[in-house]
Order: structure tokens, then C-alpha cells, then sequence
């Protein structure tokens, strides 16, 4: 990179060729007033404000230095008495058409223009308009609205909403006077393409884009924390605004895991954390009605049930669920509470429900179950494969950064079953049946091989059992995978050698490929393709498994499963289970543990006999139902340790009240292995506990000893047993997460595995046929029906139910079905439909449109009323155990 | 022009002159003109066509759309009446003229007679300066006109 010097405010610097002068000045510490500017646009694109001029020796007039590259001599001032005029006159016109009523405004204190007046002594404004016409706002949106008397058309907004978040909903539109900010054709925002992630709101620097607010603060009363946000595995980071002891708003913060951006859940999805609905005392059920209780006699019960199964029934007869929503330390300790007090391994979560197929998969190929590479290598990528991911829904923000690569003219290929808001900007769009993916990886590498792309090379180095995969791909021809995945025959072939041919080739997928009888397999095609083309190991390619939760990544680390103490280590491996004997201090069972879906299976049988569930809501989340709240009911003792009195907390005994994220300290692990700091913004709710508490307490009451002071020494203890997180502590991960592999207090953290070589050693070609789906379609139940995640809910519900503008959008369930379909059962667009399959039937609203194929339809999964779930089946991956929750054959009749 | 519904002809015709242009995202301003010159106007439903056939989004039509003003998304009447108000014109008493036929038209300016005959516009220098004040009539020019012409002008749209 070619270095160039110049001079500002007498000062000389040297910066990258390139660098534009503001930039300059910020690297040298010269701070430079900006309205328009943002470090993550195109700078070409900037200079609407003018705020930022700066003298040029030479130059006629005064330039925006946003826009202006650096050049080799130049020698610019910035604070020269014509630069503060320049400023003082821009300051002018802008407070010209700006209301005067910062007393009033709810932008205060957050303001840069009043700031700037400040700054700069400007009072009012010599070129005012008295016959400034007055514009309605526009509250359509559920979380925001907009003024747009207050706009100074910065610009900002619609720069964020196209170029980074790539929604185009709003635009600037007319010109001179007339100039403003809309959506098309005037229409409102909620009628807009607007997705409500509200990072507009985030960047306007005035009044003109501002929450919706309940609370009403002024910005000097609050304090910030920042924290890792508690929705799905992107890791975003946020600071939190605190008043008192409520969240008032939240704000993006520029971490690496989220360049600075946020998605309407991260952004307007806090409100639960304060909702009347929190459990605020432990609760007993007594003749079949809770009845709130003490601390005292809470934990006696739980730690008396649980010493009177273990004694009567033996350590087996108890299991618990962990939580892929509490944090590492949480989860470590829960796990241990299992291991080494209780001593079962009868301990899972559930990533068996989402990406159990994807750690046991990767595991097997290439050593380690987990994202290769990083959230934001999106953007350095050539080609991106996306299959069963609606990443823009699920995973917003990396949605997000893939479209932003298309952008900037990566290939997109996208093969879904449903015609998803990616699969309309793709270069090939492959509309698979459900269930299909093997047969459809296979289809991909047959061309590949027969074509000659694969990169023969790497194959050698770096792979082995390639001869089988060959074989094995043989059969695959494309008619025949055409006709197995019902797309088209010349599709394939051409994202064959699109993949084939590009040189970081990266793919994103998620439970569209995990979740079935064959999860396993699809994670293992999905290696081989990389692999094929020497895509593992590289920056901007990768296998890239998106997890769900915020920390189902960390979940799965801590051993929150039943086969595997923390970092993986085997629990029937001997070497494993003496190292934890000795660091725990307890015999374990080397025996391996129940899957959650078997852990119901034995609670039905009644070989279990107590469950204790921490922050998991199986009743709604697992396939099946009926079959979930039958096993449930025959439990002899169920512990429920949550923040909300959830559908499966029902069924409790003993409910215990749990600390949201908001109120404890700790750390998530997002979907590229970041660990990252969760902060305590606000004391626990009523009597609340944060779980590690909670865990601890009982531990002690077991006679175990566990005096944590802190989650920081929880953290300590993770890093002495865990090698992966042996560089990890909470001071490191102070101002950045690291990413693991971290095995040593010097080492940085991995953006990217197996560079050098695999985890496992060679990447292994796991190869297999292509199996149809459990259950296929008949003349009783001729449809398949799959199931997703939508934009605006998360998990269960239990929280983003209690957010209202959410809850007003999707209050209840839906199906999607397809406007043929939907004629020839003479349906239309909202009408009721009773969907019914081998598990249950279900009465819900019909949702007409082309995004799903004829003999396909889509059912969100979040609700429990009329759920999904209801009609899902627990057909088992053999692996992994994964139930089979994408394909259930249904049928749909006219309610 | 004289009927403002939009026929599936002229989306045909939209959409051959579209699929002619090798790099459809850099084409919006062409295909806009063209769109313009094919349906006399730029409704919402035309613009969304556009974007569509385009792969553009909505909005980076509408915002073109909206910014020049050659670009109308309202029907113009049968015979669209465009005012020089360019400097050269202003001078010479161009705004007479616009307040002349907005009387005898019983208009505004930017509007269009209820019977959709006549269009009243500003626009800026036709390049026609010698002649100012000007007036176009669906691109017949009158040059040197004085309000008291207007009358005799109008005359001859008498159909």
C-alpha cells in the first residue's frame, strides 16, 4: 500500500494512498464536525452536509474533506477562521428549516446539530422562512417514526437503508426545496419494503428518525452498557440506555461481529427484559396451583428431590435441559451440576434440536463443528452458496453483509425450498423439495468432478477418502438430481461451475440442512463441496453453519450435551474423564448421556423420574407436542428456571425466577466462535437470580462446593479445562471478543479454521447417498409442510410476545401455501385452515403466496397456540439425533 | 395521450426497448424517457414495471422520477402547454403569459384542465432565447408572444 504525507493544522502525517482528509485528520487525532458522515459508506457518496470543510492551501474554495482523498503535499487547515465561517453558514441554513424546539424534542442531548450550535454560537438563523410549510409525521411504523419538519437531509438514513442493509425502502426524493426523505411514491413506512431493524433510526443525527418510546428520558439522564444482544447467534453489540433501572432504548455498537448494525429485535426487542410478565418469585405447585415461595424453600425442595431420585433411582433417573439463551458460564456450571454433583450425563440443549447434525458432521470431516470463518468475510467472498438459511430473517445482520457482497459483485446462489428475500436477488435461485439437500450437494459436485473444477491440488494435501466420493458421485447425474429436487436440469449444472470456477467460494447454511433424518449427511455434503474446491481454510469461504440462538455456539462448548464434557472431550473417553475427575473433584460416569428428544422418550416410559430445565421452552420448541406434554406430565419432579412462566414451565413443580441478560455478567459465544462480554445494566428483577447464582446456590446446598465471587472466575475455571478457551478471560475480552480456538493468554483468537491444516488433521469426503425424508407425502396427507423462523420472533415467543409492536404484527400462527394450492382448495388470503397431519391437527390462517412451491407449505415455528409443532414428528437423525422437523407430510382442508 | 389508461401494447413496447439494453441498471433515465414518450406519463404502476424489468429498487426509480422535472407522473392533457420561464424569458414578461393562461384556462400552473385538453408547465430555456418569450405547444414553438396573443393561440386547439 502506496503512503502519502501531508500536513493538517500544521501537524504532518502519513496515511494510506486512498485515505480521504477526514480520515487523515481522525487517524491523527483532529476531530472534524460531520452530519453525514459514516465510516461504513461510500465516502464518494458523502459530502451532503458540508459540515466538514476544511482550507486547502491553494484551493479557491473551502472543500468537504469527507470526500476529498489526501494527497501527496497538501497542507489543510481545519479550524481557520473561514472554515469556522463556512461552518457557522451551513449551521445557519440548516437551523433555517429546522424547527426551533430542541425544549421539546426527544432528540436532545443526542443531537449533533444542536451540538454543533452549540460548538459554533449559532443562535438562530438569518435566512429563516416564515411560510415553511409544516409535514405531517409518520408514526405507520410499530417502532419508529419520522418527522420530517426536523430532517436536515443529511442523507444518512437512506445511504444506511440501501447500502448496508440493502433494503431500499427509503429514498431521497424531488429535488431544491422539496427534497426529502420517503419511501416510494409517498407511501408510509409500514406500507414500505421497511424491515423495521431501525438502523436509520440509529444513524440520524437530528430528531427526524426517533423510537417509539413508552418511557419518556432525557439522553443526559441515562447511563449506557454495552453488551452482546440476546437474540440469534450474530453476536451483535449494543449498548444498552439505562434510566433508573429500565431500559429506555438501545443502541448499536461497532463491534467486529455486527459492523455497528442492529436488526428490529436487537434494536426494539428490549422490552421484555422490563415486562410485568417477569417472574419475580420462586414459585410451588401445590394441589396443582403455584404458590409463590421463599428462596429458602424453593432450593430445599430442588435439592432435596434431587437427592432422593439420585438415592432412590440412581444419578440416570435425573436429567436437565441447559440453555443455549444463558450464558458460557451458566451453561458450565449447569453441565457440572449434572457431571459432578448429580453424576449423569444426562444433560442436553437445544442445538439437538437446530445444529446437533452440524457439530457432530464438521466434527467428523474436518475436527471441529463449527462456522470455518468469520461473520463479516461475507464481504471478501466471490461466490456465496446460501441453502436452507433465510439469513435475512433468521440472521439479519450477516443477511445482510451477504447482500451487501452481491452488491459489490459476488455471485449468489441460493437453493431453498421457499423463494426467500435472498433467492430474488440471486444470480441462480434453486427451488429444492424439502429434504432434498443431499441429493442435491451430490448433483453440485458431480458436475464439478466431471467438469474437472475441482481443485485437484488441495484434494491431495490436504483431503482424503476422495476415491469413495467420487464413486459415489458418479450416479448423480444432473437429470437425475433435477428430478429428486424438482428444479431445473441446466440450474444446477450452471451453479455447478459457478461454485466450481469461483476462488473464495463460502456457504451459508442452517436448519434447512440440519434438521432432518439425514442432517447429518447434508452437514457432511455440504463439507465435501467445500472441500472439493479447496473452500475450507480459506478467508471469505468456508462452510458457514449460522446457529440460532445467542449462544447455542457456547452452549455446545461449555459440554451442554450428552456426550461431551467442555471443548468437546469425550465423556467415554478415559483420558477425558480423569482429567475432569481431577479438576472437579467427583467420579463421572463415563457413560453417555440422553439427547433431549430421548430424555422425553424416557420421562414417557418412566425410566426418568426428575428434569430440570433451564431457560428452554421444549414444550413448544420440539417436534410433536402431544408427545412432549405427555412425557412431561409423567415426570415426577420437573424444575423450571426461567424469566418468564413459560408453556413448558406449566408443567413445573418448582419454578425458579432467572435473571434476563440485561441483569447478570457473562459471556456468549456467537456463530463465529466469538466470545463476547454480556454486561449487568440493571439489578435482577423482583427476587431474581442470575442462573450462575441459582446453580451455585444448589451445588453448595448439595454439598458440593462452588464459591464463585464472580462469572469472571467461572470463566477461569472454563479456561483451565477447555483448550479452546485456554487464552480466554474476562480482562481480554474486554474492549473485543476473541474468537476460538484461543488456547494460550497470548494468543489473538482464530478468524479462520483449519488454515494450515484440519482440526482433524486431512478434511475427510464423507460421502453418501441421498435417503427421501422420514415421512413423504400420500394420498391422506399430500402436502409437505417445513417450518422457519420469521424476521420479527424469536424461539418460543416468550419474549418477543412481549414486545408489543411485534406482537401486534404476528400475533398467531400461519401458513404459507402457495396460490394455486390455495384455488384448488378454494382458499384466499386469509381465510382459516385446518392443517392436519399423523401427529395432530391444528386451525390456522392462511397465508397465499408464490414463496413456496404447490405441494409445499411453510408454518413459522414460534407459536404454541395452533403451533407448528403440533404437527412435526420426532423421526431421529440416527447421528445426531436431530428430529426430522423440516419435512412432515399434512393435509389442508377449508376450515 | 388523449386517453390516459395504459394499454398492455404499450407495456409491450416498454418491455422490448427494456430487454434491448445491455446494462439494464445504468438505463433507468433512458427507459424512463422512453416510458414517458410510450404512456405520456410516469404512474406509479409504469415505475414499478421499470424497476422490476430493471432489477432496480422502486425507490432509485422514484427518486429519479421525482428529481427531473421533464419527468411527469401525472397525465398530461391532449395538448400540453409548456412556458419558457428561462432567464431570458422571464425578462421579456414570461410570467404574464403563465398568469394569462392560467386565467383563460382556469388553471394553475402543473395542472391539467378537468376535460384533460390542456396541460399547463414551466420549463427552463428552450434554447430559443431570440425569441422570448416562448411557447411550446406539444413541440410547436411560439416565439415573441404577448399576452394578448393567448387567446388567438389557444384558438387554434379549438377541436
Amino acid at each position: 500500500m502506496k503512503m502519502i504525507k501531508l500536513t493538517i493544522d500544521n501537524q504532518v502525517i502519513e496515511v494510506e494512498k486512498g485515505t480521504t482528509v477526514l480520515e487523515a485528520a481522525r487517524q491523527a487525532g483532529i476531530e472534524i464536525p460531520t452530519l453525514c458522515h459514516d465510516p461504513r459508506l461510500e465516502s464518494s457518496l458523502g459530502g451532503a452536509c458540508r459540515m466538514c470543510l476544511v482550507e486547502v492551501q491553494g484551493a479557491r474554495t473551502l472543500s468537504p474533506s469527507c470526500t476529498m482523498p489526501a494527497t501527496e503535499g497538501m497542507v489543510v487547515s481545519t479550524r481557520s477562521e473561514r472554515v469556522v465561517q463556512g461552518r457557522k453558514v451551513v449551521l445557519d441554513l440548516i437551523w433555517s428549516r429546522h424547527p426551533h424546539d430542541c425544549l421539546t424534542c426527544s432528540a436532545a442531548g443526542n443531537c449533533k446539530l444542536q451540538d454543533y450550535s452549540f460548538e459554533y454560537g449559532v443562535k438562530g438563523s438569518r435566512f429563516e422562512n416564515p411560510e415553511e410549510p409544516e409535514f405531517p409525521l409518520d408514526h405507520s411504523n410499530k417502532f419508529y417514526y419520522y418527522d420530517r419538519n426536523k430532517c436536515i437531509l443529511c442523507g444518512k438514513c437512506v445511504r444506511v437503508c440501501n447500502e448496508l442493509q440493502q433494503t431500499h425502502a427509503i429514498g431521497m426524493s424531488e429535488r431544491g426545496f422539496d427534497t426529502h426523505v420517503s419511501p416510494p411514491f409517498e407511501d408510509p413506512l409500514a406500507q414500505s419494503k421497511c424491515v423495521s431493524c431501525g438502523n436509520c433510526v440509529s444513524v440520524c443525527p437530528v430528531g427526524a428518525l426517533v423510537p417509539r418510546r413508552t418511557d419518556r428520558f432525557r439522553y443526559w439522564e441515562v447511563r449506557k452498557v454495552r453488551t452482546t444482544c440476546s437474540f440469534c447467534g450474530v453476536g451483535c453489540q449494543m449498548e444498552l440506555l439505562i434510566k433508573g433501572d429500565k431500559i429506555v432504548e438501545v443502541a448499536p455498537y461497532a463491534g467486529e461481529s455486527n459492523n455497528n448494525m442492529l436488526c428490529v429485535k436487537g434494536k426494539f426487542g428490549y422490552k421484555f427484559v422490563n415486562h410485568e410478565d417477569r417472574l419475580k418469585t420462586p414459585l410451588i405447585k401445590r394441589n396443582g396451583t403455584f404458590e409463590e415461595a421463599t428462596w429458602e424453600e424453593a432450593l430445599d425442595l430442588v435439592v432435596d428431590k434431587l437427592k432422593k431420585t439420585k438415592e432412590e433411582y440412581g444419578p440416570d433417573a435425573v436429567a436437565g435441559f441447559s440453555s443455549a439463551r444463558c450464558t458460557n458460564e451458566e451453561n458450565y456450571l449447569f453441565q457440572k451440576l449434572l457431571r459432578a454433583v448429580v453424576g449423569t450425563n444426562n444433560v442436553d440443549h437445544c442445538a439437538r434440536l437446530c445444529h446437533a447434525s452440524t457439530v457432530a458432521g464438521l466434527a467428523t470431516t474436518l475436527g471441529s463443528g463449527a462456522m470455518t470463518n468469520s461473520n463479516l468475510e461475507a464481504l471478501k467472498s466471490d461466490l456465496i452458496l446460501v441453502s436452507g438459511s433465510n439469513t435475512t430473517e433468521s440472521h439479519p445482520v450477516i443477511g445482510a453483509h451477504i447482500q451487501q457482497a452481491k452488491e459489490k459483485g459476488a455471485k449468489l446462489i441460493v437453493a431453498e425450498p421457499r423463494e426467500i428475500e435472498l433467492a430474488k436477488e440471486a444470480d441462480i435461485f434453486l427451488q429444492i423439495k424439502p429434504g432434498t439437500n443431499v441429493a442435491f450437494f451430490n448433483g453440485m459436485m458431480h458436475v464439478i468432478i466431471k467438469e474437472g473444477l475441482q481443485d485437484k491440488e488441495y484434494i491431495a494435501a490436504r483431503t482424503e477418502n476422495y476415491e469413495e466420493l467420487e464413486k459415489i458421485m458418479e450416479a448423480y447425474t444432473p437429470a437425475k438430481v433435477a428430478e429428486i429436487c424438482g428444479i431445473n436440469e441446466d440450474d444446477l449444472v450452471k451453479a455447478a461451475r459457478m461454485y466450481g470456477e469461483a476462488d473464495r467460494a463460502a456457504i451459508y447454511y442452517s436448519m434447512g440442512v440440519t434438521q432432518h433424518s439425514t442432517g447429518t449427511q447434508g452437514v457432511m455434503s455440504v463439507s465435501n463441496l467445500a472441500l472439493l474446491c479447496g473452500n475450507i481454510g480459506k478467508e471469505g469461504a468456508g462452510v458457514n453453519p449460522l446457529r440460532g440462538q445467542n449462544n447455542v455456539q457456547g452452549a455446545c462448548d461449555m459440554g451442554a450435551l450428552p456426550g461431551d464434557y467442555p471443548g468437546y472431550q469425550k465423556v467415554f473417553d478415559p483420558k477425558a474423564q480423569e482429567k475432569f475427575e481431577k479438576a472437579w473433584g467427583a467420579k463421572l460416569s463415563d457413560k453417555a448421556g440422553l439427547t433431549l428428544t430421548e430424555v422425553l422418550n424416557g420421562l414417557d416410559d418412566g425410566s426418568l423420574k426428575m428434569l430440570y430445565v433451564m431457560g428452554e421452552n421444549p414444550v413448544v420448541s420440539d417436534p410433536d407436542t402431544k408427545h412432549v406434554e405427555e412425557a412431561l406430565r409423567k415426570a415426577d419432579f420437573i424444575v423450571v428456571q426461567d424469566i418468564f412462566m413459560s408453556e413448558t414451565a406449566e408443567f413445573a413443580d418448582v419454578v425458579l425466577p432467572a435473571a434476563s441478560f440485561a441483569e447478570k455478567d457473562g459471556t456468549f459465544t456467537n456463530t463465529e466462535r466469538r466470545v463476547q462480554r454480556v454486561r449487568k445494566a440493571i439489578e435482577p428483577i423482583g427476587s431474581s437470580k442470575p442462573d450462575w447464582m441459582i446453580l451455585s446456590d444448589i451445588m453448595n446446598r448439595m454439598g458440593y462446593e462452588a464459591n464463585y465471587k464472580n462469572p469472571g472466575e467461572i470463566m477461569d475455571e472454563i479456561a483451565s479445562v477447555t483448550p479452546q478457551y485456554g487464552g480466554i478471560s474476562f480482562d481480554r475480552i474486554e474492549e473485543e471478543g476473541l474468537q476460538w480456538p484461543c488456547p494460550t493468554k497470548d494468543h489473538p483468537g482464530t478468524k479462520v479454521l483449519h488454515t494450515e491444516s484440519m482440526s482433524r488433521g486431512k478434511g475427510l469426503f464423507k460421502p453418501a447417498d441421498y435417503i427421501e425424508s422420514a415421512e413423504t407425502t400420500d394420498k391422506d396427507y399430500p402436502y409437505i409442510m417445513t417450518t422457519g423462523r420469521i424476521l420479527y420472533h424469536y424461539h418460543t415467543r416468550t419474549m418477543t410476545k412481549r414486545v408489543k409492536g411485534i406482537d401486534i404484527m404476528f400475533p398467531e400462527s400461519y401458513i404459507e401455501i402457495n396460490p394455486v394450492t390455495a384455488s384448488r382448495l378454494e382458499l384466499k388470503d386469509g381465510d382459516k385452515v385446518k392443517v392436519g397431519s399423523r401427529r395432530g391437527e391444528i386451525v390456522t390462517t392462511a397465508k397465499v403466496t408464490d414463496k413456496v412451491d404447490e405441494d409445499v407449505v411453510f408454518m413459522p415455528f414460534h407459536f404454541y397456540e395452533n403451533g407448528a409443532n403440533t404437527l412435526t414428528q420426532a423421526a431421529l437423525d440416527p447421528i445426531a439425533k436431530i428430529p426430522e422437523l423440516k419435512v412432515s407430510a399434512v393435509r389442508l382442508e377449508k376450515a | 395521450m388523449e386517453n390516459n389508461q395504459l394499454t398492455k401494447e404499450m407495456y409491450d413496447e416498454l418491455e422490448r426497448f427494456i430487454e434491448a439494453i445491455p446494462d439494464k441498471e445504468n438505463a433507468i433515465i433512458a427507459v424512463l424517457h422512453k416510458a414517458q414518450e410510450i404512456c405520456g406519463y410516469l404512474p406509479r404502476e409504469v415505475q414499478e414495471f421499470i424497476a422490476d424489468k430493471l432489477n432496480v429498487p422502486a425507490n432509485k426509480v422514484y427518486g429519479v422520477v421525482t428529481f427531473y422535472s421533464y419527468f411527469t407522473t401525472v397525465p398530461k392533457g391532449k395538448y400540453a402547454i409548456n412556458v419558457c420561464l428561462g432567464t431570458a424569458c422571464f425578462v421579456r414578461g414570461a410570467d404574464k403569459i403563465v398568469n394569462e393562461l392560467e386565467k383563460k384556462l382556469d388553471l394553475k400552473i402543473g395542472e391539467t384542465t378537468p376535460d384533460g385538453k390542456f396541460s399547463l408547465d414551466g420549463l427552463r430555456c428552450v434554447g430559443a432565447c431570440g425569441l422570448a418569450p416562448v411557447v411550446m405547444i406539444n413541440g410547436k414553438v411560439y416565439g415573441k408572444i404577448k399576452p394578448k396573443e393567448v387567446n388567438k393561440i389557444l384558438a387554434e386547439y379549438n377541436d
